[in-house]
Formats: C-alpha cells, sequence, structure tokens
C-alpha cells in the first residue's frame, strides 16, 4: 500500500512549481462569473479559498466558508472534458491547388496538463470517455495524446453537494485509482494540511521531489472521516437496480410526455455532463473558395440536426429526445460499452434551467411502471 | 477558381433600421474578398451604380409595412434567383410588428400630424408571408461572421452553418457560466435561435432572444422559470415581444400572458 504522507497547504506553491518545470500547464478550480470553473492557474492563489457552493435543481450559489478550505466545495458547470476534448476544434485545413486541393493537417497540442481538484466522479467521466474515444476501431488521436499525457491530481470529496449522488453510482467520493496524486483537505481551528498519496511512478516522483512528511495515524483517520462525512451527504439517491431494463421496457411510460412539457430541450444538460462526448462537423468555405475547414463542435442529441436524416428529424419531439438522452445515459450506454454513462455528479440537474431531474424521472417511472412490469419495480431482475 | 462571370448581389431595404446591411460594409477583412468575388450591382448604402437584373444574389432587409413594398418585393423576387432575407425585421417582422397587436390607425392619429399623409398595411409582416425566401438569417442585429458564411456558402454553392438549436449551446461552448442558474438572472436563451454566440450572458445578463425562436422553443416552460425567478406576467408578455414579437412561438407566449383590457 502507498505510504500516505502529510503536505502543509504552502507546499502546493511548491506542487505548482515542480509541475511548470516538468512542462505541464496547471488547470484547476477558480472563481470567475459567480461559479468554480476550470481554467489555467499561475498559482494555488488563484484556488477557491474559503469558499462553497449550494447547489440544488436549477439553482447554484457561490458562498463563504469560515474556515479557508481550497477545495471546500464539488463540482461546477465545467468539467475536464473541456480540456481533453475541446468543443471546438478544427481538425484540417484544405487549400486549392490547381485543379485539386490538398489536406493541411493540424498541428499536435503542444500543451500538457496538469489537471488539479479532479473528483472522483470525474476520473470516472474520463475513464467512461476513454472508452468511448479510445476503447474502440477509431480512436480519437487528439484525445488519446492530451489524456495520456495529462497528470490527474485527485482532490477528495470531504463535502458533498445538494445534487450530488456518486454513491449511488458507486463512483465516490474517494478516489481509489486513475490518480497520479491523490489530496485529502483537513482543514479546521488547528490545522490545515493535506494527507497526500501516489496512484502512479509519475506522482511519487513528483511527491518525492515536495516537502512533505509520513502523516500521522490521526491525520489518515481524519481524512477518512471527512470522506466517510461526504458519502453520508449526498443530496440525491438514483436506484439503480435494474435500471437498464426498467427503462428499456417502458418506452411509451407516460412520465416521458410528462417531462417533456417541462423540459426546453436547450441541451444544457448533456453540455455539462462530463461524459456526454457527441459532436458535430461544420465544412466552411472561405469567400475566394479557395480555402476550406473543417470543424468539429461539441453537440447535442437535444438538437434537431442531431438525428437529421434525409427528409427531417427522427426524433422530432422533445419527448423522443429525452428519452433518448436518459435511455442512454443510464441504459444502452451499458449495451454499448459496458457500463453506466452516468457518474452522479449532479451537473445535468444543477445545470438545467427548469430543475429537471433525471433521479426524480427514474424514480418516477419505476413508481408507476406499466401492468406486467413488476419484477422491476421491486428492483428485481 | 476562374469564375465565367462574378455572381451578381443586390441589398434591398424595406422597413428597417439599416443596420442588418450595414453589417455587410461593417465587414472589414472579408469586404474586399466579397467586393473581389461578387459583381454589387444594387447595395445604394454604399454605391450608386445601379445594374439591372436579374441578380444572383439578392439580401433583403426590412419587413413589409406599405402596399408599394407588398408589390416591390414580387419584383424583387421575381428578379432574384436566390433570394437571402436578413434580419428580425425580415424574418420576422421587427420591432415595427408591435403595431400588429393593436389598430395601427390608433398609432397613426397620435403620431402624425396629418395622418392622412400615411398610407400603411395593418401589419408589419416577414418577407416570407409575402414570397418564396431561399434561407432566412437571424437575428438583431444578424451576426456579420454569419453574413459572410451564408454569402461564402452561397458562392460555394453549399447549405451555411447557421445551426437552429438554442443559444445555451453557444454559452456552454464558450465556457460562460450560465447566468439564469448561477445568479438567478431570466434569460431567453433556451427559446432563442443560436447565432450570436451568446453574446449577453458572457457580459453578465439574461439573453433578449435577439434572434428569434430557436427550432423547438418550450416557451411556456421559458415563461414559468422566469416566474419562479420573480418576473410578473407583464414582465414576462413583454420579453417576449421585442424584435420578434411576430414569430408564431414569440407572438403565442406574448398573448398567453397579456391582460385583459
Amino acid at each position: 500500500m502507498n505510504q500516505k504522507l502529510t503536505l502543509p497547504p504552502d507546499g502546493l506553491e511548491r506542487l505548482f512549481e515542480v509541475l511548470k518545470e516538468r512542462g505541464f500547464t496547471v488547470v484547476g478550480p477558480t472563481v470567475r462569473e459567480g461559479a468554480i470553473v476550470y481554467d489555467r492557474l499561475a498559482s494555488p492563489a488563484d484556488l477557491p479559498r474559503g469558499i462553497t457552493d449550494e447547489q440544488d435543481g436549477g439553482v447554484y450559489r457561490l458562498k463563504p466558508r469560515a474556515d479557508g478550505a481550497l477545495f471546500g466545495y464539488v463540482v461546477g458547470p465545467q468539467s475536464w472534458k473541456r480540456f481533453l476534448d475541446p468543443p471546438v476544434k478544427r481538425l484540417w485545413r484544405a487549400e486549392r491547388d490547381g485543379a485539386d486541393f490538398k489536406i493541411v493537417p493540424e498541428e499536435p497540442d503542444q500543451e500538457t496538463f496538469a489537471f488539479l481538484g479532479v473528483r472522483s466522479c470525474e476520473i470516472h467521466a474520463m475513464a467512461i470517455q476513454d472508452r468511448v474515444f479510445t476503447g474502440g476501431e477509431h480512436k480519437d488521436p487528439g484525445y488519446e495524446a492530451r489524456r495520456r499525457s495529462a497528470f490527474i491530481i485527485a482532490v477528495q470529496c470531504t463535502v458533498a453537494g445538494g445534487t450530488c449522488f456518486c454513491v449511488s453510482m458507486n463512483t465516490g467520493p474517494r478516489s481509489e485509482s486513475g490518480f497520479d496524486i491523490a489530496l485529502t483537505e483537513i482543514v479546521d481551528a488547528e490545522r490545515h494540511l493535506f494527507v497526500v498519496e501516489a496512484g502512479s511512478p509519475r506522482g511519487r516522483e513528483i511527491l518525492a521531489a515536495l516537502d512533505t512528511r509520513p502523516a500521522e495515524a490521526d491525520e489518515m483517520a481524519e481524512a477518512e472521516k471527512r470522506i466517510a462525512k461526504a458519502a453520508a451527504q449526498m443530496g440525491r439517491t438514483l436506484d439503480t437496480e435494474g435500471v437498464h431494463d426498467l427503462l428499456m421496457q417502458n418506452p411509451e411510460h407516460p412520465r416521458w410526455g410528462e417531462v417533456a412539457g417541462r423540459c426546453l430541450s436547450c441541451a444544457n444538460c448533456t453540455m455539462v455532463c462530463p461524459t456526454c462526448f457527441c459532436s458535430t462537423v461544420e465544412d466552411v468555405t472561405d469567400i475566394s473558395g479557395d480555402h476550406a475547414e473543417r470543424w468539429q463542435k461539441q453537440d447535442s442529441c437535444f438538437t434537431m440536426d442531431f438525428s437529421y436524416l434525409h427528409g427531417g428529424s427522427v426524433r422530432a419531439s422533445t419527448r423522443s429526445r429525452y428519452r433518448q438522452w436518459l435511455t442512454h445515459k443510464l441504459a444502452t450506454w451499458i449495451d454499448q460499452f459496458g457500463e453506466s454513462g452516468c457518474t452522479g455528479c449532479g451537473r445535468c440537474i444543477t445545470w438545467c434551467p427548469v430543475a429537471i431531474d433525471l433521479t426524480e424521472e427514474v424514480a418516477a417511472i419505476r413508481a408507476n411502471p406499466p401492468a406486467g412490469a413488476e419484477s422491476i419495480k421491486k428492483g428485481k431482475p | 477558381m476562374a469564375r465565367k462571370r462574378k455572381p451578381k448581389l443586390a441589398v434591398w431595404k424595406f422597413a428597417s433600421c439599416d443596420g442588418c446591411q450595414l453589417s455587410l460594409l461593417d465587414c472589414e477583412d472579408e469586404l474586399l474578398a466579397i467586393a473581389g468575388a461578387v459583381e454589387i450591382a444594387y447595395f445604394p448604402e454604399a454605391t450608386r451604380t445601379r445594374l439591372k437584373g436579374p441578380y444572383d444574389l439578392s439580401l433583403v432587409e426590412g419587413s413589409i409595412t406599405t402596399p408599394e413594398d407588398a408589390a416591390r418585393i414580387h419584383h424583387i423576387r421575381r428578379a432574384s434567383k436566390t433570394l437571402v432575407t436578413i434580419g428580425a425585421c425580415a424574418t420576422s417582422g421587427g420591432i415595427q410588428a408591435l403595431r400588429n397587436f393593436r389598430d395601427v390607425k390608433d398609432f397613426v392619429s397620435i403620431v402624425y400630424a396629418e395622418p392622412s399623409y400615411i398610407d400603411t398595411l395593418e401589419q408589419s409582416t416577414p418577407i416570407a408571408e409575402h414570397v418564396a425566401v431561399d434561407f432566412e438569417l437571424r437575428g438583431c442585429p444578424i451576426n456579420k461572421a454569419q453574413l459572410v458564411e451564408v454569402i461564402a456558402a452561397f458562392l460555394a454553392g453549399r447549405r451555411p452553418n447557421t445551426p437552429e438549436h438554442s443559444t445555451c449551446i453557444e454559452c456552454k461552448r464558450r465556457g460562460t457560466v450560465c447566468v439564469m442558474v448561477a445568479a438567478g438572472t431570466p434569460c431567453l436563451g433556451p427559446v432563442t435561435h443560436a447565432g450570436c454566440g451568446g453574446l449577453c450572458p458572457a457580459y453578465g445578463r439574461g439573453c433578449y432572444g435577439c434572434f428569434g425562436p430557436m427550432e423547438a422553443p418550450n416557451t411556456q416552460a421559458m415563461s414559468g422559470a422566469w416566474k419562479a425567478l420573480g418576473a410578473s406576467e407583464d414582465e414576462v408578455m413583454r420579453v417576449f415581444r421585442s424584435y420578434n414579437a411576430w414569430s408564431a412561438p414569440f407572438r403565442a407566449e406574448s398573448e398567453a400572458h397579456e391582460k385583459e383590457e
């Protein structure tokens, strides 16, 4: 087992220096526009100190917290997919060459990222996207390169948010693997420190360059206590027992029509989801007609164009689009990739302008299944 | 590629503020390329040259508000191979369509010293209610990058990339934090057609709906969310009754919140 170490908060300064010396761009949480977003950080001073977030369906507010914690909040509107799978990117350019044309490939990214403050649900989200982008026959080379080089510094959640349900999805709150370093913040009247552990040889190498000491038994116990507290604080729960069959056997459940009456079809849920991976491609030409470019843009199954085949959209109603999203996320994702597409991060609940809550929708379908579906109601196979 | 003949471009004005056609002159870097790629055959805002039709591409700004204009648009349609309407006036009737909700004669008698000089239609209506339109470019005003895209697409014979989804998608791609969720600021973004790039929320303001209704606007749910954030019935009525007031979804929603007089 990894030896646990203790790092004082000013040890983060050194962590930034060590990462920069090794060529990493540090990306982590910072306050902007009334929310905690992920952005490039110059130093630990950019972290949200003494700030927490209150979240509920359609509501997100920052609040002060007296203890000066640096990671005393949960996940915000963005996720790391913004950096691993940028929402707008040029794939290639083409230039006219007489009667022919030549393709000009994009230069590979020069930036390698160190992600600071990655939560357990987010590590699971990255693993889910890994399967999508690199698990099959057709890999996304840009994603693969960015992901492989990224250095992951996990932060164990010591507080849960109002829309969190990682415990239901078995994705947190503790990060067990998938990180290079994991930090657990302990902050109270007497002390402010991080219990740290390495999760990879790279992580051990970085930790060796920091000013750490072996963690005391009471520090490790306190770290565990705080993670357990977060686990007990989940704002939401989702009964996943038999959820695949529950949704697949209820395509005509009246609840789909009911939720469609509230759904704006605005796509916010899919844009904030850390596992939603859909994109569209736009080919553009300039006025001269001598230059063309192909752009890839983050897309959503809530747009009409998404299911546009010859003659029109296959999923023309909001009912069909919401059903498509939820059944893919919780059911057909399992058929496709062998696991659920949901990590229980709660973003789709918080950032829905009309507070549609997938945990409520699933519960409503489960509470009132059509006749003949009793076994699913009880959660039996 | 050497073209046999440059396509002839015409820019026409109906009831409007000229802002949308000015965005063509505002294209700056691309303007010379446009002038090089097309023959500007009719564009009184830019040149006294007036070449006869037919025109390969007509850009039409403004709404139909007078009997003369209702006739003139048919002549333009007949002289145009491709007719593209630009801006909220041409695509939905514009801010001047507010008169459609009242008796225009009442306004005329209040506004003009000699109402008898005024010859106007009862309603301000979009171009597509009068003639067939090949493409509608939304916005009040239009986004000049989208105008360049429409012209470039026309020249290449391809479909323009002007998605009809919500403005929310543009905000999220841009990285803007949702003003509705994080600040409780009412915003029309979820029911509004993309195109501006999510301009207002990027500056902490809610969306005003300048680009009109998106492809599948749930205006009723939108109004419910506005009221939950404290907007009154009157405010909800007014927010749907702006530049795109006469577009069918916004019109129906504003009427649902209009008090009986």
